[in-house]
């Protein structure tokens, strides 16, 4: 199948294009990227007036499949991830069972294969069944297709073992992504600590739970000269260490979540569970941090941490909340809204940190136009505003502390393999 | 006037109008409790039911007292913690008593903002009797009624408040409700036990008792749970009484007619000396009849908004 886009702004981090041009993608692959391309026996899609860009790739997710199918599972996941202009996405280990060996992460790639609407790629875990104690097989989980390592929400407590973890990781060159967070620091808090935690009568978690735990895995990183990938940065001393560390040379990189750089603790006013969040929303100056970090270059990454969880475990007491948020639909219009509007980062590297970089942390070849290359694709229209409604995402899972916000960025079309999976802004 | 909410669930949502209200209103409810004949018809066809998740004696007993002095019918629901990590949701529970009749539920539980969440699903007006470390507004009414009985007004007082400020939602109910009055509000307590940036919200804190003490119109000693030396929050109650303890030597930095208030149960010689505890200064006894004369003051006022709502 011939798939000719015309006339869209081609933004390609990795070639540099930045420009109105035709793409023509074939069996799956870019053929070319020209000013004008016959159009003999294509399918035509007109793109004029909208950008197109590499497929967006997510470095963290949670698809919830195999084990809690009834919050996400990986149909329903890749469609939401789909929808939100995703062509790639990297899941999780906190499944049940965990991704801690290799027949669940076979079970996945299946799966995806099968009923996928975007290309899937599991992350193992780290420890067996992400309990901190014994290596998982990470060998294995490299070998039947696992891109990263990760105990996510589950920090790696024991310092030795997280020194084991990376330089056994280092063989398979695979890249090892730490959660970041002191749990004795956090004791039973549920929100981050301040003023409105106090307000609210609810326990804290101190920003230094996260940045105690960063500073441990740069000083891993730098005695080691092993890689470390930080998740989810949300404070500004984080931030600061990291930008600090890389100055130094160390091999860190580190990625933060749209909803960083958009909310604040305030958004748990009213005890609004969909706000609650690991790491917790933090304070207008970590917000500023945030931003200040992806302006310039600190963050290397803007990942979704897709977390979908079912209303029954949101429309509790805050403290007996599930953390987490859906994100997939969210985090383009999220990035170009508060990030590209006010010119606080280009199309450019809207690309390079919400595909390039998180495909190169994968090791997987993604995150560019490039001719050759997979024909995954992201037709944005950066002008279209709509109102956030969560009873409306594809996902499952409905909690999303977004809803009623008005946003900027609506795609409209999404590439896969060549094959298009969202076309004018309908999941097909 | 009419209070604005359907419920009560803290002090930070109230006005500094509706405070002072609730406070008029429940001087009268004193003298019914204090007359021979404790019985008023302000209740009569309107059922209260108390949802209780933690243990509680006196804030129990005094709202089930207030709902028959003014005859209400009334029902009372103890419901183990661990009963509701496993068993039904505080929704579920909620729309159960709901659809009973129930005009008020006065519930308390462990855990901040369960009487928000049950509020926004029940028809019935929802009393807080406290929310895990949130708030106990009945209490630090009953409070600020009898520091205004006693000192006339409670703009300009400064009332000291001492010890586990950090858990203690008896703390920050009287810190929301006497900033709003206009009165002056020194915390003290271990530095592992105040809470972050409460400064913010306009209160003081100090790190030593004599600090919070030096002229103290009122000095609120609350009580110290024994369970928090176990999470290192402090070494010993020896030591905590050495530098936090109120004892009649510390009590000589206030001003001379201190008034000296403890929502109970108190730890004699713990948060204070018995001697202080039974000082004449001390309201301790009194606040207890106070809270009766609140918490009638509350379902009368919470009731008959429901009746003015229907006939409006």
């Amino acid at each position: 199948m011939r798939l000719l886009i015309r006339k869209g702004h081609i933004i390609d981090a990795k070639t540099g294009i930045d420009g109105v041009y035709d793409l023509l993608a074939e069996d799956g692959r870019i053929v070319s990227i020209s000013e004008r391309i016959d159009s003999a026996n294509c399918e035509i899609i007109d793109a004029e007036g909208k950008f197109v860009l590499p497929g967006l790739v997510d470095a963290h997710c949670h698809l919830r499949d195999p084990g809690f199918e009834y919050k996400e599972d990986i149909e329903s996941g890749t469609r939401s991830a789909a929808k939100g202009g995703f062509t790639s996405i990297a899941c999780m280990p906190n499944t049940n069972p965990v991704i801690d060996n290799e027949s669940v992460v076979k079970y996945i790639l299946n799966k995806a294969k099968k009923e996928g609407y975007v290309n899937v790629y599991p992350i193992g875990a780290i420890t067996k069944g992400q309990n901190g104690e014994e290596l998982a097989e990470i060998g294995e989980l490299k070998f039947a297709g696992a891109v990263a390592i990760s105990d996510d929400g589950m920090p790696v407590k024991n310092s030795s073992l997280m020194k084991k973890a990376m330089q056994y990781a280092s063989m398979f060159d695979i890249a090892v992504i730490s959660h970041c967070e002191d749990i004795d620091l956090v004791e039973e808090g549920v929100m981050n600590e301040g003023y409105t935690s106090t307000i609210m009568g609810l326990k804290g978690i101190p920003a230094a739970a996260e940045e105690t735990m960063v500073a441990r895995e740069l000083i891993l990183s730098e005695y080691l000269d092993i890689p470390i990938h930080i998740a989810h940065v949300s404070t500004a001393l984080s931030v600061e260490l990291i930008r600090n560390a890389k100055k130094r040379g160390v091999k860190v990189t580190c990625e933060t979540c749209p909803h960083y750089f958009s909310l604040t603790e305030e958004a748990c006013a009213g005890y609004d569970t969909n706000a609650k969040v690991n790491p917790p929303l933090r304070t207008a100056r970590d917000v500023d941090a945030i931003i200040e970090g992806i302006a310039d270059d600190t963050i290397d990454i803007i990942a979704t941490d897709h977390a979908p969880h079912h209303i029954d475990e949101k429309r509790v007491e805050f403290n007996l909340a599930a953390n987490g948020m859906v994100g997939f639909e969210t985090a383009l219009p999220l990035a170009v809204t508060k990030l590209v509007k006010p010119g606080i980062i280009t199309m450019m590297k809207l690309v390079e940190k919400m595909s390039l970089n998180p495909a190169k942390l994968l090791g997987i070849s993604k995150g560019t136009l490039e001719p050759g290359s997979s024909a995954d694709i992201t037709i944005l229209d950066i002008d279209a505003g709509f109102t956030v409604v969560p009873e409306r995402f594809e996902s499952k899972s409905k909690n999303s502390p977004f809803g009623g916000m008005d946003l900027y960025g609506v795609v409209w079309g999404t590439i896969v393999n060549g094959k298009p999976v969202v076309s004018e802004t309908i999941i097909l | 006037m009419i209070l604005k909410s359907k419920d009560l669930l803290g002090l930070k949502d109230l006005t500094a109008e509706e405070i002072e209200y609730i406070l008029d209103t429940a001087r009268t409810m004193k003298y019914v409790i204090t007359s021979n004949n404790k019985r008023t018809p302000h209740l009569q066809g309107k059922s209260i039911v108390t949802l209780f998740y933690e243990n509680s004696t006196r804030t129990r007993l005094s709202f089930e007292l207030a709902s028959k002095y003014m005859s209400a019918s009334s029902a009372n629901i103890a419901s183990s913690v661990s009963s509701v990590a496993k068993g039904e949701t505080l929704i579920d529970t909620g729309k159960t008593i709901d659809m009973m009749g129930t005009d008020v539920i006065v519930i308390r539980h462990p855990q901040s903002g369960a009487p928000h969440l049950l509020a926004k699903h029940v028809k019935a007006s929802v009393i807080n009797a406290g929310d895990g470390m949130n708030e106990h507004p009945t209490q630090a009414l009953l409070d600020l009624f009898t520091m205004r009985e006693k000192k006339g007004t409670l703009k300009g007082l400064k009332v000291a408040i001492l010890g586990d400020i950090y858990h203690s939602r008896v703390a920050r109910s009287n810190t929301w409700g006497l900033l709003k009055m206009g009165a002056e509000v020194a915390l003290a307590g271990p530095a592992t036990l105040l809470p972050p940036k409460i400064e913010m919200a306009g209160a003081k804190i100090y790190s030593t008792v004599h600090e919070a003490l030096i002229d103290a119109d009122v000095v609120i000693s609350l009580r110290m749970q024994l369970e928090r030396q176990k999470k290192a929050l402090f070494p010993s109650v020896r030591e905590y009484f050495r530098f936090f303890g109120l004892d009649e030597n510390r009590l000589r930095l206030a001003k001379k007619d201190v008034l000296i208030m403890h929502p109970g149960p108190v730890n004699r010689g713990v948060e204070l000396t018995s001697s202080v505890a039974d000082n004449e200064q001390s309201a301790i006894n009194e606040q207890v009849t106070n809270g009766v004369a609140v918490r009638m003051a509350l379902l009368y006022l919470l009731t008959r908004r429901g009746a003015h709502e229907t006939t409006d």
